[in-house]
C-alpha cells in the first residue's frame, strides 16, 4: 500500500468504514510508516474533539410550528361530518351534540375571536391568492386607496429601507367589522398588519403573543388598534413593530 | 412530474391494456377517486401521520445541516421548512430504508438553490471546490503532516468549533458535518452528495486536515 492511499484510508479506518481485510492492510502500513501513523492519530484526535462538543443547533420553536402548519394531521373524519349527518337525521342525541358545538363556537372571549379572525384572515390572504386589493410599494398609492372603503385613515408607512417591503393593502373583516390590512414582506414571509378602531387588547407599545404558532404583535397607535400577524420569527416581528411605531410617531408629529 | 409514475402504478393492470382502452373509459384510479371521498380523506390523514412519525424525529439533523450549509439562522429555518414541505409532497416516492439521508439530500438541494439565489459567487466557489476535491489525493500527501508528538489539539467550546467548521469550503464542510454531526455512513454521504464513495473519502480526509489547520491557527490567535 502506498502512502498516497494510506493517507486517505486512515480516515476510513478511524471512521470504522473499512472491512477486516483493508483494515489489516492499513494497520500494517501504519505500523511501519510514522507519517501515516501520525495522520491516523490526527484523524482520531479530531474525531474525539468533535465528539466532545455538542455541535448541533437547537431547532427553533417557530420552525416546528411552521412544519406543524405545513403538514397538519387532519382532524379525524368523524366530528363535523358525523354531526351534520346527525342533524339531517334529526335525532335527539345529534341535536344535543349540535347544540354543544354551537356552544363551543360561541364560547371564547371577544379577544379570542379577534385573534382567531386575524389568523384566519392572514391564512386566507396567503392561500386564496388574495393578498392585496391594491398592489403597490408606494405608501402614497396605498393610503388613499382606503378612502371611502373604511371609516379610518390607516397609517401606511414605507419600511423598505428598514428591510420590510410594502406590498400593498386590502380590505378585510375582523370580528364582523371592516379592517384595513396593510401587507409587508420580509424575504419569503408575509406580514399582515390589521388596523381598526377596536382589535381588543392594545397596549401602548407593541406586545407579542403566539396564536396557533403564529407570532402576533398588538399595540395602539394614535388612537387606532394595530395587530400584526406573521410566521416571521419573533425577534424580526418585534423589530417590525418597533420600526413601524417609531416611523408612525415621527410622521404624526411632523 | 411525479404524478405520472404514480398514475401508472395506480392503474394496477398491465400498461398495454391501459393503452388500448377506448378513450371514454377512464382509468380505474380516476373512478375510485370520485366514489370514495371519505377513504381518501382517511388516506390523507394516514399519510400525514406516517410522514410526521418518520420525518419529524430528524428535524434536528436537518436544521443543523442547514445551519452549517447556509451559515445563517433565518435562511436555515426557511430551508428546513422548505425541505419538509418538499419531502411531504414527494413522500410517495420515498421507498423505505433509512429516511434521514433522503431528507438530508432534499435539504442539500434546497440549500444549493439558495446558493444560486444568493448569486453566482457561492455556486462558483462550490464548483471550484469540487474540482479541488477530485485532485485531493495529489495535494493531500504533499502537505506537511504533523509529527506524532505535535498531537494535542486544544479543547474549544462548541461555539468556537462551530465557527471553525463554518470556515471550511462548502464541499468539505458538508461531508464533515454529514459524517461527524449527522452521523451518516460513507455510503449514505455519497447518496446525499451525489458523489462516489471514493470522493467522499478523499474530501473527508481533506476536510479534517483543513480543520486541523484552522484549529492550530485559532490556538495561536487566542
Amino acid at each position: 500500500m502506498t502512502c498516497e492511499e494510506a493517507l486517505v484510508l486512515v480516515h476510513a479506518l478511524a471512521d470504522g468504514e473499512l472491512d477486516a481485510g483493508h483494515a489489516r492492510d492499513v494497520e500494517a502500513h501504519v505500523a511501519q510508516c510514522p507519517r501515516c501513523a501520525a495522520a491516523l492519530a490526527a484523524a482520531r484526535e479530531m474525531k474525539e474533539r468533535l465528539r466532545a462538543a455538542p455541535l448541533d443547533f437547537a431547532v427553533p420553536a417557530s420552525l416546528r410550528a411552521g412544519i406543524d402548519r405545513a403538514v397538519p394531521v387532519p382532524a379525524p373524519v368523524t366530528s363535523r361530518r358525523a354531526l351534520l349527518k346527525g342533524v339531517a337525521l334529526g335525532g335527539v342525541a345529534s341535536a344535543l351534540a349540535a347544540a354543544s358545538v354551537t356552544f363551543v363556537v360561541l364560547r371564547g372571549s371577544h379577544d379570542d375571536r379577534i385573534l382567531g379572525d386575524a389568523i384566519s384572515a392572514h391564512l386566507r390572504s396567503l392561500q386564496a391568492d388574495h393578498l392585496t386589493d391594491v398592489l403597490s410599494s408606494n405608501q402614497h398609492t396605498v393610503k388613499p386607496w382606503f378612502n371611502g372603503r373604511i371609516d379610518l385613515a390607516p397609517p401606511v408607512i414605507d419600511l423598505t429601507a428598514q428591510g420590510f417591503t410594502l406590498v400593498g393593502g386590502r380590505l378585510d373583516y375582523i370580528d364582523g367589522k371592516p379592517a384595513a390590512a396593510i401587507v409587508y414582506r420580509r424575504r419569503v414571509h408575509v406580514i399582515n398588519l390589521f388596523v381598526a378602531q377596536d382589535l381588543g387588547a392594545a397596549p401602548s407599545t407593541p406586545q407579542l403573543t403566539i396564536v396557533q404558532g403564529f407570532n402576533v404583535l398588538r399595540w395602539n397607535e394614535n388612537g387606532l388598534n394595530l395587530l400584526a400577524v406573521s410566521d416571521l420569527d419573533r425577534e424580526e416581528l418585534q423589530e417590525f413593530g418597533a420600526k413601524f411605531s417609531a416611523a408612525a410617531r415621527a410622521s404624526a408629529q411632523g | 412530474m411525479t404524478a405520472h409514475p404514480r398514475m401508472a402504478l395506480g392503474g394496477g393492470g398491465s400498461s398495454h391494456r391501459e393503452a388500448m382502452r377506448p378513450p371514454e373509459m377512464r382509468p380505474p384510479e380516476m373512478r375510485s377517486r370520485e366514489t370514495s371521498v371519505a377513504s381518501t380523506a382517511e388516506d390523507e390523514r394516514g399519510r400525514a401521520q406516517r410522514f410526521r412519525e418518520a420525518a419529524l424525529p430528524h428535524l434536528g439533523d436537518v436544521y443543523t445541516l442547514a445551519r452549517y450549509l447556509l451559515r445563517n439562522p433565518a435562511d436555515a429555518e426557511d430551508a428546513a421548512q422548505e425541505c419538509y414541505l418538499r419531502a411531504f409532497r414527494h413522500f410517495d416516492t420515498f421507498r423505505g430504508g433509512p429516511i434521514k439521508p433522503w431528507l438530508l439530500a432534499i435539504l442539500r438541494n434546497v440549500c444549493r438553490a439558495e446558493y444560486a439565489r444568493r448569486g453566482t459567487l457561492a455556486a462558483v466557489q462550490a464548483d471550484g471546490m469540487d474540482a479541488a476535491a477530485d485532485e485531493v489525493a495529489e495535494t493531500l500527501w504533499g502537505e506537511a503532516s504533523p509529527s506524532p508528538e505535535a498531537a494535542g489539539l486544544s479543547r474549544f467550546d462548541a461555539e468556537t468549533v462551530q465557527r471553525l467548521i463554518a470556515q471550511l469550503p462548502d464541499a468539505f464542510r458538508e461531508v464533515l458535518v454529514l459524517r461527524e454531526i449527522n452521523d451518516l455512513s460513507y455510503r449514505e454521504i455519497a447518496e446525499v452528495t451525489a458523489a462516489p464513495v471514493g470522493t467522499v473519502m478523499s474530501r473527508l480526509a481533506r476536510a479534517r486536515a483543513l480543520l486541523r489547520d484552522l484549529w492550530l491557527a485559532e490556538e495561536k490567535g487566542s
